[in-house]
């Protein structure tokens, strides 16, 4: 056949003969396989996609989407297919030589085991040997990540754990054994096992939303909320959207879509990024923002939106929602120096004797021209009587109906000129704000209403004398779109633009404007107030609680929908109820002591002039501060033993709870007993024993990984820090340093991952596709199963049943050690959504003598609580009796579940013992009934009981939303066999009957329901006492920390051809956290690593060229690892996308003498914004993972080279 | 009229989010095994950029396609079938190991064995075909992902050669800097240069739905299929000796499922439908100038509800039930009624079956103050303003025809604007209308895309056509027979020399 004669044709024609194609069931047969069972991954990448793991031959083979997810509201695109690159690679670990097949521990620790074991009968006397001895001790721990593993048996590996256990809490206390595990709902049962055993045992918890600094705090400072946000349906609903730090398609990636659909519907996109990120791809316009700026960008937004929009012309819909969903009329008091407190309704005649009066705050009539209470305040919600916590305009005394005054500049007494601080040019200037005298029983006020203070700070210019901006073009005066231009190196007429179209947008849907947010700006030390200029263009717009708007805030997997009775068996609630809830970045700032490494936080971060306690000094005095305060938690808590503290107590004469109470706080005050707080690297002050699991404690999650090294595990660091805390702190004991705090690190997984390879012992567990579990997201609004596709292979366990274990065997030990009932002393700080809320009106120390410390109320709430140790494991199998009699509890929401309880014990599974039968909590299934069975969400009749509970207490009607679903109910069978949708439920804040997409507050504006504040509004201003005095009780624009005052380079040279860079480590494209990063698969889609990136004109002046291996370092630590050059990075800037493993081939560093460096963490150092330590005090009231400093990391900056010699 | 039926693919590029989740759907299925690692029958490039293997656009490099003859006949650029056997030991076209990637794995064991030492313990990268250590990972199947190495990988994209000068030192500069994602599986072409190239015959294109597949008893592992196409999307498995290819997933098709990389698309960009085409034209079709070739293949996409049409079909032994996918086919609106999606290198002259919809992108900015901006007065920005120049889309998708891809974008804007108008109501109708009317739409139309294009659940966007397996065993066997006895049988591992 000639060539020529190749024509098409010809091959068309070729049809082939039917037997000739016999050979096509090769690949048929591949595809054939013998079941498909639902599962899901529980990694919090917030996807929560539901999955059909395909088993051929009893092996896992691969997997495919879940496509049956039942249909919202037709006229929004459908939630299929859910997941993505790194969810589709799962069944590669199952059987991959990076799975944990076996029990392991470290050699060097086996070895000095079993010499003492010999010696001693009793484990736990042979681990109180091992323990006294410095040598052998510090033997293993030097060996922590430098191999030597050996294979190991439950047997051995349960005996060395209770031992450790029984020993640690008969020694030290029971607060010295913790767990590190985070986001609970990516599932859930798997958290709640080792949390269960902890708070069973009188461990410690430490958060994860927090450190991880997921949470926003600017989240609970304006709604009292820990967060609440969009499913990803509702973007679609959105007709502008704002996207900023969040890289939707690499991290919000089966969500993704809606954002594109939105956008052929008629929906604007815009991103604001200093990278041509991924998402920037299909906006409409890229703002090219400079890094960390974005709050100079949303201030100037909102100058323009005020001054267009609320000044030269109003917007009906914009004022009537100030007056009824934000604090906008409230009334505050200002004086020539700025804003102040609140003015409290029992500073007036008419309200004196009100109860709760300093908590009920006040507004101007409009109609009568006079004060007028408002219900809904946090007085209203805590006083006696309920039934008048709600969003109505009626006067809290009388009732009668009032017409919020939202400004004074038509009606006013006088134009006061106030101060406001502009942090940028470290001065003040004044602006004239319109007040009101009022006359109070502490003689006359001056007050204003809290929106023509606002006026005033984003300076929206309404002819009032004073510093007010020109106009737009005026450079000098904060907070203009000429004066942002120097800060975010974008043009003013943008910014004008962009605020004209967002508003407009606004008034012309009702409020359909979104802000999708994420770590790219929470990572930012003031991020808060970035976080409150964006959030208050929605304010001022009417966008919050409105399908389509609203901040989409997406950082992390915090929504755990069955919340109430989950949060019963995790946290021991059944039994104990007096949980151990630490907030992880104070206890890893202190305990692995960072603190030591940096001066005064006044140093670096931007605040007033005139200092005070709450705003200068050591971040460590701050926090001791707040630990005594009872505004953050502490453990270990006191330098002795609790449990010894009790008979103590008793020696002492004292016969009731109340009198051992009272006796440790006069011990307390004496200084007889100290918080270990106070003098952290005692010996009584570590934390001992570790347990890690569903985490990567000691890499993804440790920032100040060195630090972690040093202090915690006592083995090789990389970090050249030097420490300078001393005569720094003022309250706190800086004693010499030590090494290895921890006597005993053990760590869960399925993978040999960095925190593996550094623990102490490594157990085997069941992957996603091996056990039974829930998981929900805020993502989407259905709830999934994970399901046993094959039942745990090699000698892997599912973490149920590894606690159970643990409980078994630490019980057995306890009836030698610590047999019968225990007691002990509890304390944990004053908490949201309690009556703690409205106990500290004004900052009063204790300690200082201002004060009497009164448990609860000035100080920590403390309690005498008693132990079974030789129960554990009864009860951890067990629902316990405290729930049935009690209730369940979630955000302020309550519940009665009795008749459940009992009808469960006549239908279901129980678990018995000493006769009596309780609802089993044997396995993880009955584990999964049991949250689905008695939760709101997902049993209509409890969502019904608790709008029911929720009517009692605002005197709304709300049971109307539960009436339709009372009768539903599902289980866990009926999750494996579809995807069910949550019920609305009081416990959440949206209505999403009728298939409505969740949007938050949409109750709270639809019913006037309150936000959990001190005004039951939405929060503008911020008048904590530490908040004025750190100048953010109004919304404003700091600049980031310098790098030459943050500390990070300040002994880190610049070696050979160098660049200092800003440091940014947002989430990858090619892993979730570390899971997936160490995968073949998302190692050859990516480099074979996780490369530092940076511009290509920055790495010609160091003459590297793409895929060349750098040295990034800092003080902190190291970094060897290839580089991609690409001029998507802007200058000055570089990213290492969080976050790899450093267990694959990673290289050695000259700098640090060839050691083997490390990964992104390596070069983190956290620190803690003081103003988020402040607690007492309405939504500024601890909850675990809602409230406390978040463990900020996006201001570091490296030095980086081309790396001189390449060793492994 | 020869009336065949087709299974036709549209990418929708504007949705397309860059996952690679059907990457990995497609490996964990089909190479995952010894010999294939290298093989990514789909995958997922970022444009600009060199691609995977790298610069396979480049045909003055690999020699891939069709060229037209001086007589007015196709070629086959790379090879004859006649010229094969003088070639045995070396195809001088055949991309090499460092154009693909020499595939790795880590010493993950290392992490459990490695005994105590003084230093943290690290897996090291080793070469899967020879088991080395590798110090220096040097390139992927992916490695330009994200513009990265742009001076290296993305200023070297072929599709630059038709982009001004000017433009493109821009598109590496904030005002300009631009990317998208580029989807590929095999296009299942009408004019198949692998098929045309097989001197064993082991390639062909299946009668009832077009699917080009490759015999792997048949395959004597010449790799001319590798040179021959343009797309490079075909493989050798160096552990067989077969070649292979994207199969269409067709055991999921013949059993009404979508491929594999389809059903996972996350980014819903993904649509499959029966097309029926006139096979007497390919010839005429296939020898068109370059920038005819996109609207020549439209062209041979026929009406299936054109009673001439139908009865053609029928003749050729279509089934009914397939004409009537064929009619509900939503590539078929893409690709024909719409006109928004195009042929990727139409120019290579294989009649590619799988289209794209071009992605928008966004507007242009200036520096002029030396701050950044984008500021103009209109909401959503023509298509002359965004910042992927047209003339770089035009060479990918159209074979240089500027106009086709400028259609495409002004129809999806218009539907934006009309839905904005619905939606919102701060464009007035009457722009509306106008904008309309430019881009060639009507109200119905655009509201039509809109639907396809942002509700479509997972049955609207695949029309998968029936297969009549009964038909097909029944001409080699018992059916019933079959149903008895199918699975039965051992099961043999491929191994070289099959």
């Amino acid at each position: 056949m000639s060539n020529e004669k190749v024509t098409a044709a010809t091959w068309i024609q070729d049809l082939v003969e039917p037997e000739t194609r016999s050979w096509e069931e090769f690949y048929r047969n591949r595809w054939q396989y013998d079941k498909k069972v639902r599962s899901t991954h529980g990694v919090n990448c917030t996807g929560s996609c539901t999955w059909e793991i395909h088993v051929k031959d009893g092996i896992v083979t691969w997997e495919l989407q879940g496509l049956d997810y039942p249909k919202l509201d037709p006229s929004l695109p459908p939630y299929e297919p859910r997941g993505c690159q790194r969810g589709i690679s799962f069944s590669w670990y199952l059987y991959s030589p990076i799975r944990v097949k076996y029990p392991y521990i470290r050699g060097a620790l086996l070895d000095n085991w079993k010499k003492y074991r010999k010696q001693h009968a009793d484990p736990v006397d042979a681990w109180a040997a091992l323990m006294a001895d410095p040598e052998s001790r510090a033997r293993y721990q030097r060996a922590r990540g430098k191999g030597g593993f050996r294979r190991s048996t439950w047997k051995t590996v349960n005996e060395i754990m209770a031992a450790a256990n029984i020993y640690t809490a008969k020694k030290w206390g029971p607060d010295r054994v913790t767990g590190f595990s985070p986001i609970p709902a990516m599932s859930m049962l798997s958290y709640a096992a080792g949390s269960r055993f902890l708070q069973l045992f009188g461990g410690v918890n430490l958060s994860f939303y927090d450190w991880y600094c997921d949470l926003p705090p600017a989240s609970p400072e304006i709604w009292g909320e820990q967060t609440d946000v969009n499913e990803s349906a509702d973007w679609f609903n959105a007709k502008m959207l704002a996207v900023m730090g969040s890289n939707l398609n690499m991290t919000r990636t089966p969500d993704c879509h809606f954002a594109a659909e939105a956008r052929h519907n008629g929906t604007k996109m815009v991103v604001l990024a200093p990278d041509f990120n991924q998402v920037a791809k299909y906006a409409d316009e890229w703002i090219a923002l400079n890094a960390g700026q974005d709050g100079a960008f949303w201030m100037a937004v909102n100058h323009v939106i005020l001054s267009e929009f609320h000044v030269k012309r109003t917007v009906p819909m914009f004022m009537d929602y100030q007056r009824r969903f934000t604090d906008c009329p409230f009334l505050v008091e200002v004086s020539e120096d700025g804003p102040g407190r609140l003015l409290r309704a029992n500073t007036i005649e008419r309200y004196k004797n009100v109860e709760k009066g300093e908590w009920k705050f006040l507004v101007w009539d409009d109609e009568t021209g006079d004060v007028k209470m408002p219900k809904g305040t946090a007085g209203f919600r805590w006083q006696s009587e309920k039934g008048q916590w709600n969003l109505e305009c009626k006067d809290g005394l009388d009732n009668s109906e009032y017409t919020p005054a939202l400004s004074f500049l038509d009606n006013c007494s006088v134009v006061v000129q106030v101060a406001f601080d502009d942090y940028t040019r470290e001065t003040q200037y004044k602006r004239g704000v319109p007040v009101k005298r009022i006359k109070t029983l502490q003689g006359e006020k001056t007050v204003a209403t809290i929106y023509d203070v606002l006026m005033a700070q984003y300076g929206a210019n309404r002819g009032l004398d004073g510093e007010y901006p020109r106009n737009y073009d005026d450079a000098d005066a904060p907070f203009t779109p000429a004066w942002q231009e120097k800060w975010t190196g974008i043009d003013r007429k943008d910014v004008i633009k962009f605020a004209r179209e967002w508003a407009s947008t606004a008034e012309h849907t009702g409020g359909k404007c979104t802000v999708i947010i994420g770590a790219g700006i929470n990572h930012w030390y003031h991020n808060n107030l970035i976080y409150r200029s964006a959030i208050h263009s929605m304010m001022f717009c009417g966008c919050i609680g409105k399908n389509g708007g609203g901040m989409a805030h997406y950082v992390g997997q915090e929504k755990l929908a069955p919340a109430a009775p989950w949060g019963a068996i995790a946290f021991a609630q059944d039994w104990i109820g007096a949980p151990r809830l630490q907030n992880a970045p104070s206890w890893h700032y202190v305990h692995s002591d960072q603190w030591r490494y940096e001066r005064e936080f006044t140093e670096y971060a931007a605040g007033p002039k005139k200092h005070t306690d709450l705003n200068s000094g050591h971040t460590m005095d701050v926090q001791t501060k707040a630990v005594r305060m009872g505004w953050l938690p502490w453990f270990p808590q006191y330098d002795k033993n609790s449990i010894e503290l009790v008979k103590e107590a008793e020696a002492a004469g004292c016969k009731t709870d109340d009198e051992i109470v009272k006796w440790v706080v006069q011990q307390l005050k004496d200084k007889k007993i100290r918080y270990t707080v106070e003098d952290p690297d005692a010996q009584e002050a570590w934390p001992r024993v570790w347990y890690i699991w569903r985490g990567n404690a000691l890499q993804a999650s440790a920032k100040g990984q060195e630090f972690f090294f040093r202090h915690y595990l006592g083995t090789t660091d990389n970090a050249i820090a030097p420490e300078v805390a001393k005569g720094h702190v003022k309250e706190t004991v800086f004693r010499e340093a030590v090494t290895g705090k921890m006597d005993l690190v053990v760590d869960i997984n399925f993978r040999m991952d960095t925190s593996a390879l550094y623990s102490d012992i490594v157990l085997p567990t069941a992957t996603w596709y091996e056990k039974a579990d829930l998981n929900s997201t805020d993502m989407h609004s259905f709830i999934h199963p994970l399901s046993e596709a094959v039942p745990p292979c090699w000698e892997s366990k599912s973490d149920w049943d590894i606690f159970k274990g643990i409980c078994k065997h630490t019980g057995e030990m306890a009836k030698k050690h610590l047999p019968g009932e225990v007691r002990e002393i509890w304390s944990a700080p004053l908490l949201h959504d309690t009556p703690a809320e409205v106990s500290q009106p004004e900052v009063k120390d204790w300690a200082l003598g201002e004060c009497d410390p009164i448990p609860g109320k000035t100080m920590p709430n403390m309690r005498v609580i008693t132990h079974n140790f030789e129960q554990l494991y009864d009860r951890y199998c067990s629902f316990g009796p405290k729930v049935r009699a009690g209730g369940l509890h979630a955000h302020g929401v309550d519940y009665q579940i009795a008749d459940f309880y009992d009808e469960w014990i006549e239908h279901k599974p129980v678990h018995e013992f000493e006769g009596k039968k309780y609802p089993s909590l044997e396995s993880a299934v009955d584990a999964c009934e049991a949250v689905l069975y008695f939760s709101s969400e997902c049993n209509g009749e409890l969502a019904y009981r608790a709008f029911e509970d929720q009517e009692k207490k605002t005197g709304l009607v709300m049971t109307d939303l539960g009436a339709d679903s009372r009768s539903v109910r599902f289980g866990y069978k009926d999750l494996q066999s579809q995807p069910r949708r949550l019920l609305t439920s009081p416990v959440w804040s949206a209505i999403t009957n009728g298939g409505r997409a969740y949007s938050p507050f949409t109750m709270n504006v639809e019913k006037m329901l309150p936000w959990r504040t001190l005004t039951g509004r939405q929060h503008y201003y911020l008048d904590h006492e530490g908040y004025i005095d750190n100048g953010e009780q109004v919304p404003t624009y700091k600049p980031s920390p310098l790098p030459k005052n943050y500390g990070d380079l300040s002994v880190s040279k610049a070696d050979g051809k160098t660049k200092m860079l800003n440091y940014l480590t947002p989430h990858g494209k090619w892993h979730i956290h570390s899971t997936y990063g160490d995968t073949l698969r998302m190692m050859t889609l990516s480099r074979g690593c996780e490369p530092f990136w940076m511009n290509d004109h920055d790495a010609k002046e160091l003459d590297i060229i793409d895929n060349d291996f750098v040295e990034v370092h800092n003080d902190n630590g190291v970094v060897v690892v290839r580089c991609v050059v690409s001029a998507r990075i802007p200058r000055g800037v570089c990213i290492i996308y969080h976050s790899p493993e450093r267990t694959l081939g990673v290289p050695k560093s000259p700098l640090r003498g060839y050691t083997r460096a490390g990964a992104h963490n390596s070069l983190t150092r956290v620190r803690l914004k003081p103003v988020l330590m402040m607690g007492g005090y309405g939504q500024f009231t601890f909850y675990f993972n809602y409230w406390g400093p978040t463990g900020v990391n996006r201001d570091t900056h490296i030095l980086v080279r081309k790396l001189e010699k390449l060793v492994y | 009229m020869d009336v065949r039926a087709q299974v036709t693919t549209v990418f929708h590029l504007d949705k397309c989010i860059g996952c690679h989740t059907c990457s990995i759907a497609c490996k964990n299925i089909w190479t995952d095994r010894e010999g294939t690692e290298y093989m990514w029958w789909n995958n997922v490039e970022t444009k600009p950029g060199t691609g995977y293997p790298t610069k396979w656009e480049d045909q003055s490099k690999y020699n891939g396609g069709w060229e037209r003859t001086k007589n007015g006949k196709l070629r086959l650029k790379s090879t004859s079938k006649k010229s094969i056997p003088f070639n045995i030991f070396h195809n001088p076209n055949l991309p090499t190991l460092d154009d693909y990637y020499e595939p790795w794995t880590y010493k993950y064991e290392d992490l459990f064995n490695a005994p105590e030492q003084s230093s943290q313990v690290t897996a090291m990268p080793k070469s899967l075909i020879t088991g080395e250590i590798i110090e220096h990972i040097k390139s992927g199947p992916n490695w330009d992902d994200d513009l990265s190495g742009s001076p290296i990988y993305a200023e070297n994209d072929p599709n630059l050669s038709a982009v001004s000068d000017d433009i493109r030192k821009q598109m590496f500069a904030v005002e300009r800097l631009a990317f998208f994602y580029f989807p590929r599986i095999c296009n299942h072409c009408l004019n198949p240069a692998c098929v045309a190239s097989c001197p064993s015959g082991a390639l062909y294109k299946r009668g009832e739905d077009g699917i080009v597949l490759l015999n792997q008893e048949r395959c004597r592992a010449w790799r001319s299929c590798i040179s021959a196409c343009p797309y490079k999307k075909t493989y050798y498995n160096w552990s067989t000796g077969k070649s292979e290819k994207c199969i269409l997933c067709f055991p999921r098709i013949e059993s009404g499922q979508a491929p594999a990389c389809m059903h996972s698309c996350v980014g819903r960009i993904r649509y499959i439908g029966m097309t029926l085409y006139d096979a007497d034209r390919i010839v005429e079709v296939a020898n068109l100038d370059d920038n005819q070739l996109a609207e020549g293949m439209r062209s041979l996409i026929l009406d299936p509800r054109d009673p001439e049409v139908i009865e053609a079909a029928q003749r050729n032994g279509v089934h009914d039930s397939v004409i009537e996918a064929a009619q509900n086919s939503p590539s078929y609106k893409f690709i024909k009624t719409w006109k928004l999606a195009l042929p990727p290198h139409p120019e290579f002259r294989t009649l590619p079956m799988l289209w794209y919809v071009p992605p928008l992108s966004p507007v242009l900015a200036s520096l002029d103050t030396g701050k950044v901006s984008n500021s103009t007065d209109e909401l959503f920005e023509s298509v002359e303003k965004f910042r992927m120049p047209i003339s770089y889309l035009a060479n990918l998708l159209s074979g240089g025809n500027e106009g086709l891809i400028r259609y495409s974008l002004k129809k999806m804007l218009a539907v934006r604007m009309l839905q904005r108008h619905k939606t919102v109501g701060d464009i007035e109708r009457g722009t509306v209308d106008k904008m309309l009317k430019e881009a060639d739409t009507t109200e119905r139309e655009a509201t039509e895309i809109y639907r396809l294009t942002s509700l479509a659940t997972f049955d609207e966007r695949f029309s998968i056509p029936p297969a009549h397996r009964e038909e097909a065993i029944e001409s080699v066997g018992v059916v019933q027979e079959h149903k008895a006895s199918a699975g039965f049988g051992f099961k043999f591992a491929p191994r070289r020399g099959l």
